[in-house]
């Protein structure tokens, strides 16, 4: 990124953390999180110690950072090295994203840049220009993006409240500010457990590694009494919804299931995974020492803010994430797709000088897709 | 700690503290080397540790979890105290680590007989209350069902490796697991031993007592029955091979993939500088990155401690297991091409 932009991005930045610090959730016991920061065009700080909200404040005006982290757990000495700082628990957290989700909207709305010869095209395997096959991927998430993702935040929270008993307002969810969810479970009898324990819960939610005899099928002379119920309980109970459709359909489906034989469903298992699992992103959650974008700061792949959604349902992304000024600012864009912010549409833009609210060049300039002009 | 009976002491002697109990029963370990009639005990506890060597559970004395006649019980309790005594005093570490192993066999079988035990509340709340002390997992009792959080649950099964014992192949309801008495005893099974071997280990160390010595000598030969070694062939693991493969064509390998292989070869003794090319191949390949997460698994940088290669399971679940026959029986890409000998 060159000078000019970095300085247009710091500016605004610096500009939203003045004026939106109450959007930035500073997690409870503060003092007790590893905090970190990186700056546009350098590496990462990290161990870095914050006593309070006005600490927090202090760090991010003086160094207008382009990211910043908050740990998921809690330490007795947050600022020493990795091994010294004494973990004690974390919260549980886990990540959905878009990307992860195999959508077949995404080829629609991925862009390639080339890192040779700065070639912008649609999603494409090779340079159109160069040839180069060093290509970096943008992606302008879009409403079908959302929409999936949302689904997915709904099973996990639908799992995490019936099968585990977590409170509702123990869990919260962020929008990450880029193509996905950020989900936090607090004071759950899980903080305490470590990162093997959390890869069988991970497991668990997206629902890998189940064995036919616990879904009811035997090995040897399989027994129709032994199937899942329709309303029974967690798994059971998802999959005998997924399975059998309706309650006047099951009888007949078990007899389809028990002829068809023993491997034929540990197939149909795993079709169930990849249909009613939740589709996280395993290690995310299995990371006990990550430290995790601040809920409300903003994120520098698009300019958006790593936002609480109060309601999922309502909430949508590329309106209710964008904080950043209506001044105009003119651009040079070059952004072959046409994309949406804050109700209004924008692009495509074939290389050309534009105008455009801040929150918009913001954007396009954080996916590399334009420059100040 | 417990309040324990005497059948109690007999099915679980590991509870009892070994000292107190010979002084309250009036005897010292010297007279057991010398007394003819005492001297049988240590026999006894030589056999108790040679049965446990060979991997089996020792048949005592106790007929049901009754003690069939008065003399029985202390002679059940003495044998294995004793048995820790020459054990202390051959200093065979394998032996310790099979005796354990088969005294918490030994003494799952009567927990999960308490545990069972609808009759006799007393020996049920024993048997719940021996495992929250030892093991601190707070047991409940529902139905037919005992029911642990999951957090504990979890915390106990991420050592098997059996399927069923993933958290998905359980009953879950309120963030608690349902288990029979027989999985509830089996969850704690490697505590139980642990917890008998750090017994062992920690008792003091007695000198030699005079007519022990030929006990003693006959447990050293018994251990050199024991010592293992294991070659290896050198050769890669077919999940690991695919992975290799994979990268070298220039595809994609997902980030458990990735992990996998790290975690795998460094295990084997390799270096970030040598592995880090492999990944040169891959189409989002960044020098910098792979080896700030090189260094974050070996755990020269970041947590510190070194990530270990998963399981065979997990890599199944991941689809990244291409398991041919000579993957039989082994439940870490690491343990592949090693033979006992
Ligand atoms: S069984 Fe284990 S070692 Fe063999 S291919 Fe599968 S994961 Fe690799
Ligand atoms: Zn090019
Ligand atoms: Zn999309």
């Amino acid at each position: 990124m060159n000078e000019i932009d970095i300085k247009f991005l710091e500016n605004v930045f610096k500009k939203y953390y003045f004026e939106h610090f109450d959007l930035i959730r500073v997690p409870e016991r503060t003092s007790e999180r590893e905090f970190g920061y990186q700056k546009f065009n350098s590496g990462m700080t990290r161990h870095i110690s914050v006593k309070d909200d006005k600490e927090l404040h202090l760090l991010l005006m003086q160094n207008i950072p382009s990211d910043v982290y908050c740990s998921n757990a809690y330490y007795t000495f947050p600022n020493l090295p990795m091994n010294e700082k004494d973990w004690k628990e974390a919260d549980l957290i886990f990540d959905i994203d878009a990307k992860d989700l195999n959508l077949s909207c995404r080829v629609n709305h991925t862009i390639s840049i080339c890192n040779v010869c700065n070639e912008i095209s649609n999603n494409s395997e090779k340079c159109l220009k160069c040839n180069s096959t060093k290509l970096e991927k943008k992606s302008l998430p879009c409403k079908n993006c959302i929409d999936s993702s949302k689904t997915e935040v709904l099973k996990l929270t639908e799992i995490l409240i019936n099968d585990f008993s977590i409170n509702k307002d123990d869990i919260h969810v962020y929008f990450s500010g880029n193509e996905g969810f950020h989900i936090y479970v607090y004071n759950s009898q899980l903080q305490q457990i470590g990162s093997r324990e959390r890869s069988e819960l991970v497991d668990y939610v997206m629902f890998n590694g189940a064995i036919p005899e616990k879904f009811g099928m035997k090995k040897f002379k399989p027994n129709r009494n032994s199937f899942p119920d329709f309303g029974g309980s967690g798994w059971r109970g998802r999959f005998s919804k997924y399975v059998f459709g309706s309650k006047s359909k099951r009888s007949k489906i078990i007899s389809e299931l028990i002829s068809n034989g023993y491997s034929s469903f540990q197939k149909t298992l795993d079709d169930v995974s990849k249909n009613i699992g939740t589709k996280i992103d395993p290690n995310v959650t299995m990371d006990i020492h990550r430290i995790f974008r601040l809920p409300g700061s903003i994120n520098s792949k698009s300019g958006l803010t790593k936002i609480y959604c109060k309601d999922l349902k309502k909430f949508d992304a590329y309106a209710d994430s964008s904080f950043l000024s209506e001044d105009i600012v003119e651009v040079l864009a070059n952004c072959p797709i046409e994309f949406k912010l804050k109700n209004k549409r924008f692009g495509p833009y074939n290389n050309e000088k534009v105008s455009v609210p801040t929150f918009t060049a913001v954007y396009m300039i954080c996916k590399k897709l334009a420059t100040i002009a | 700690m417990l309040a324990l009976g005497q059948d109690e002491i007999a099915k679980y002697p590991f509870l009892a503290d070994a000292g107190q109990y010979l002084k309250d029963k009036g005897f010292t370990l010297e007279q057991f080397g010398t007394d003819p009639d005492l001297k049988e005990l240590i026999d006894k506890a030589y056999e108790r540790i040679r049965v446990a060597a060979d991997g089996k559970i020792y048949k005592s004395d106790l007929i049901e979890d009754q003690v069939s006649k008065e003399a029985a019980l202390p002679r059940e309790v003495f044998s294995f105290l004793l048995a820790i005594v020459l054990l202390k005093l051959s200093g065979m570490h394998t032996l310790i680590k099979r005796f354990s192993l088969a005294e918490a066999r030994r003494a799952e079988k009567y927990l999960e007989k308490d545990l069972a035990n609808i009759s006799d509340e007393s020996k049920k709340q024993l048997a719940i209350k021996i495992i929250d002390d030892l093991f601190s997992v707070q047991i409940e009792k529902l139905d037919d069902y005992f029911i642990i959080p999951v957090s504990d649950y979890l915390k106990h099964s991420i050592n098997f490796h059996e399927r069923e014992w993933k958290l998905i192949n359980r009953h879950i309801e309120n963030g608690q697991v349902f288990l029979t008495p027989h999985e509830t005893v089996r969850l704690i099974r490697k505590e139980l031993g642990t917890y008998i071997n750090s017994k062992i280990v920690n008792a003091k160390a007695p000198t030699m007592i005079p007519g022990f010595e030929d006990s003693v000598n006959k447990l050293v030969m018994l251990s050199k029955k024991f010592s293992t070694f294991t070659v290896t062939t050198g050769e890669y693991p077919p999940c690991i091979k695919h992975a290799i493969d994979v990268l070298e064509k220039g595809e994609n390998l997902p980030h458990s993939g990735r992990f996998m292989l790290a975690t795998f070869l460094l295990s084997k003794g390799q270096s970030i500088q040598q592995i880090a090319p492999l990944f040169k191949n891959a189409p989002d390949y960044n020098e910098r990155v792979t080896l700030y997460q090189l260094n974050h698994l070996s755990g020269t940088s970041g947590s510190g401690t070194q990530y270990s290669c998963p399981s065979c399971e997990k890599l199944k679940t991941q689809s990244l297991c291409f398991a041919t026959s000579e993957c039989d029986n082994i439940i870490s890409p690491l343990q592949f091409g090693k033979k006992r000998k």
